[in-house]
């Protein structure tokens, strides 16, 4: 039978503190009184955003939300509202948060369950080219509380009791920056929109700017009247041709609503805001690289101080954020520091937003409240590994970031927790992986990513790189020697020390913490010639077992012309000519190829 | 291509040039006038950078140190139809590698390359947003995913077979 009602309840870390479990003990044990088990089905949900209300319980149909339970509300609710139809007022939470849109239309969808949207609160809810659609949604309300009730400071120390902190990776405290750059003196003032998006592997802002592009105009806005700013660039890359559209069609309907312009809604404010497009170079994404690039010239970074809140575009004081920073901004305006920050963690409020991909089967954007496990998004909203497979590490913070292991998957995702587990929250790339890939072989992959795109200028990021990308090469080749272990130490803890910019600081970041966790793969490679993954070609080989049937197809297949035989017979691999593709053991129908 | 052709390009170039040079900042419009000129011609030809240096007033020494600084400028002509292949992390770990190796070895070309024949070239990604159907590779404008080498190969041949007719 169908259910009649459906009951989630959050089971978040407060609302557990505050006795859910003990609510939802009175709940199995009334719904058994009254005959109603089979008529209704229990939830459980990540933090649901009102924790200072917990325990919270959301009754649909109708979207009724009870807070502040004990076991005997239980008792009224089953008898009055599940028996009797009847709502029960004084239970019930007043509640006008945006984000609560997105679960009534997708909350029941077990990928959403513990999500929280914020950042993301419109996206897939809203046309993000019709800028009714987000008027219709609080949109440019909180733009216009802004410029009518508060003033700059007022915006500032709000965004500062928020706890916000920075997206795009290092997470300074955002109300800080806003702060520095409203009190320095030198006008004309820039804010910038860091859409650069540079970790290869991840596509949050994007989605965010093709999703809800006026989200990031009015965060931009409310930015610029904090600080006193009359201008704003968005500089992002040129190979998001549909987040370029839709963020200039935004910024023209703005303009045409005169929520950007001269004296905006009728206040003394004038902002508007341009389009400078990125030309693809990971470190552009370093905010004074990207001012340089902005500038017309190429993308190197220089060294801070001075940082941009003092000296940034065209030498001017420069307030810059990552996109999804900036989404965050109208919410903290809107429904005000305090519920922002009663998300999250200590130290880490709010959300954040992860592209999910790899070896997990769900893969997308997910939006988290800070505190979350890792565990708890690989397994519960990314439903796991494929097939069966086991899990090995996942990586997050891409480039600059590191690959934790099994027994860190109870690592609350917060600023902090995932430095000291050796990762970095970075801006929100996380992939997962399984026993198929090489840990050296992962690590090799990033550091020929960051060699790459050193820019060239200071010599730890541009040399260092390179000769520890020799020797993972090397690792990789079956060639390592003895002490190369202890070598990328300790030119990885050089380079991170010396180089000029975060890309440097942080490029060592993978080999680091693969050694750290993955130590054992790194010695196979080196003292017995073995990748446990067979992912290093060099290390394996291909062999044709006895029970060859002949018939051919290897032969056919091998683009070397390594294996022979005669039909009907068993056929050989020359391994002197075999290039490891491994084309045969893929094509063989009677699995008699084997990869050792 | 043809000589008006040309023309007409280098005179939306040239249009393009005169409109960003009455704005503040002109020179820190450099990248947006070569995003255009590629745009225009396909790729960045010497002439043309060379006549953004006189018209912008930067000297040529510059414009090929912003050139050559970012990836997305292509300072030679493309193939007909441009590969991308992601190398983006999720890709590499659902075997972005092996395909690779396999359009090298089919195309014999490296990336940055073009065909023999004219007909491919090849250039890597970051990531297409596509992680989801990783491993992806980009012909174009279209997003092929979920593929393997074998599919690959199938698809490079639908392009050839597509430009004969
Ligand atoms: C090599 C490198 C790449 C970076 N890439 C990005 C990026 O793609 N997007 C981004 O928002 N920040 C990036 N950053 C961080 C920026 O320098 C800067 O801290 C950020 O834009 C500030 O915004 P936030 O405080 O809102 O995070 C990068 C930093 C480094 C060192
Ligand atoms: S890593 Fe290839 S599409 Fe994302």
């Amino acid at each position: 039978m169908a259910a009649k009602y459906v009951i989630t309840l959050c089971d978040g870390t407060k609302c557990i503190n505050n006795g859910a479990h003990r609510v939802r003990a009175a709940l199995d044990e009334q719904l058994r009184a009254h005959g109603l088990t089979d008529q209704v089905r229990i939830n459980l949900s990540g933090c649901l955003g009102m924790c200072e209300k917990g325990p919270i319980m959301v009754v649909n149909p109708g979207y009724v939300i009870y807070g502040g339970l004990d076991e005997s509300d239980v008792e009224r609710i089953v008898t009055e509202h599940l028996v009797g139809g009847k709502l029960i007022g004084d239970l019930e939470v007043e509640q006008d948060h945006l984000y609560n849109r997105f679960y009534r239309i997708f909350g029941d969808v077990g990928f959403f369950g513990k999500q929280m949207r914020i950042a993301l609160r419109n996206c897939g809810i809203i046309n993000p080219e019709n800028i009714d659609d987000y008027l219709s949604l609080r949109g440019y309300e909180a733009l216009g509380k802004a410029l009518t009730e508060m003033s700059p400071a007022d915006i500032v120390a709000e965004v500062q009791r928020s706890g916000l902190r920075g997206r795009g990776g290092a997470g300074f405290p955002t109300g800080l920056k806003w702060k520095l750059t409203a009190a320095e003196k030198a006008t004309p003032k820039y804010v910038i929109c860091n859409a650069d998006e540079g970790d290869p592997g991840a596509f949050m802002d994007r989605s965010a700017i093709e999703g809800d592009p006026h989200t990031v105009v009015e965060g931009m806005a409310l930015g610029a009247y904090a600080v006193g700013a009359e201008r704003g660039v968005v500089y992002i890359r040129a190979e998001y041709p549909l987040a370029i559209k839709r963020i200039t069609k935004a910024i023209e309907d703005a303009r045409a609503h005169g929520f950007l312009g001269e004296r905006i809604l009728g206040s003394d404010f004038n902002f508007d805001i341009e389009i400078r497009l990125g030309a693809g170079a990971f470190v552009c994404g370093e905010e004074t690289a990207l001012i340089h690039s902005i500038e017309g010239a190429r993308g190197m970074p220089r060294p801070r101080p001075p940082y941009p809140s003092v000296q940034g575009l065209f030498g001017k004081p420069t307030l810059i954020n990552n996109v999804e920073t900036w989404a965050n901004i109208p919410v903290i305006i809107m429904d005000g520091a305090t519920w922002f920050s009663t998300v999250g963690t200590e130290t880490s409020k709010g959300t954040k937003v992860f592209a999910l991909a790899g070896k997990v089967v769900n893969t997308g954007l997910v939006e988290v409240p800070m505190g979350t496990t890792l565990r708890e998004i690989i397994y519960d909203i990314g439903g796991g590994l494929p097939g069966g497979r086991k899990f090995k590490a996942v990586q997050t913070g891409g480039p600059s970031g590191g690959c934790l292991p099994e027994r860190c998957l109870d690592t609350p995702i917060d600023y902090e927790s995932l430095a000291k587990a050796g990762s970095i929250m970075g801006s929100g790339g996380m992939i997962v992986i399984d026993e198929d890939s090489c840990m050296v072989d992962i690590a090799r992959f990033f550091l020929e990513f960051t060699q790459n795109e050193s820019c060239g200028k200071c010599t730890p990021c541009r040399e260092g790189t390179k000769r520890m990308l020799e020797i993972l090469t090397r690792i990789t080749e079956g060639k390592g020697r003895a002490g190369d272990i202890e070598k990328l130490q300790r030119l990885g803890e050089t380079i991170k020390k010396a180089s000029l910019c975060g890309l440097g600081q942080s490029a060592p970041n993978p080999v680091l913490s693969t050694i750290e966790n993955f130590r054992e793969e790194y010695e196979e490679h080196i003292e017995q010639g073995k990748c446990r993954a067979g992912a290093c070609k060099a290390l394996i080989r291909f062999e044709i077992l006895q029970m060859c049937k002949g018939c051919g197809v290897c032969r056919k297949v091998c683009p070397v012309g390594a294996i022979t035989g005669q039909a009907k017979h068993l056929h050989v691999i020359d391994q002197d000519k075999c290039v490891r593709c491994g084309l045969c053991f893929e094509k063989c129908k009677f699995d008699a190829i084997v990869k050792v | 291509m043809t000589t008006t052709q040309e023309k007409d390009a280098l005179a939306e170039l040239g249009e393009f040039i005169a409109e960003v040079m009455q704005r503040e900042y002109p020179h820190s419009h450099l990248i947006a006038v070569l995003h255009k000129a590629q745009a225009l011609y396909g790729y960045l030809p010497t002439e043309v950078m060379n006549e953004v240096a006189v018209r912008m007033g930067i000297p040529t020494a510059h414009i090929w140190g912003v050139a050559t600084f970012y990836h997305y400028f292509n300072l030679n002509p493309p193939g007909k139809h441009t590969i991308s292949v992601c190398l983006g992390t999720a890709c590499y770990v659902k075997g972005a590698g092996a395909i690779l190796q396999r359009i090298k070895d089919e195309l014999k070309i490296d990336f940055g390359q073009v065909t023999e024949d004219g007909m491919f070239s090849l250039q890597p990604a970051r990531c297409l947003g596509a992680c989801g159907l990783a491993p992806v590779v980009m012909i174009d404008d279209t997003i092929h995913g979920d593929l393997t080498a074998d599919k690959m190969m199938e698809l490079l041949e639908t392009y050839r077979k597509g430009s004969e007719d």
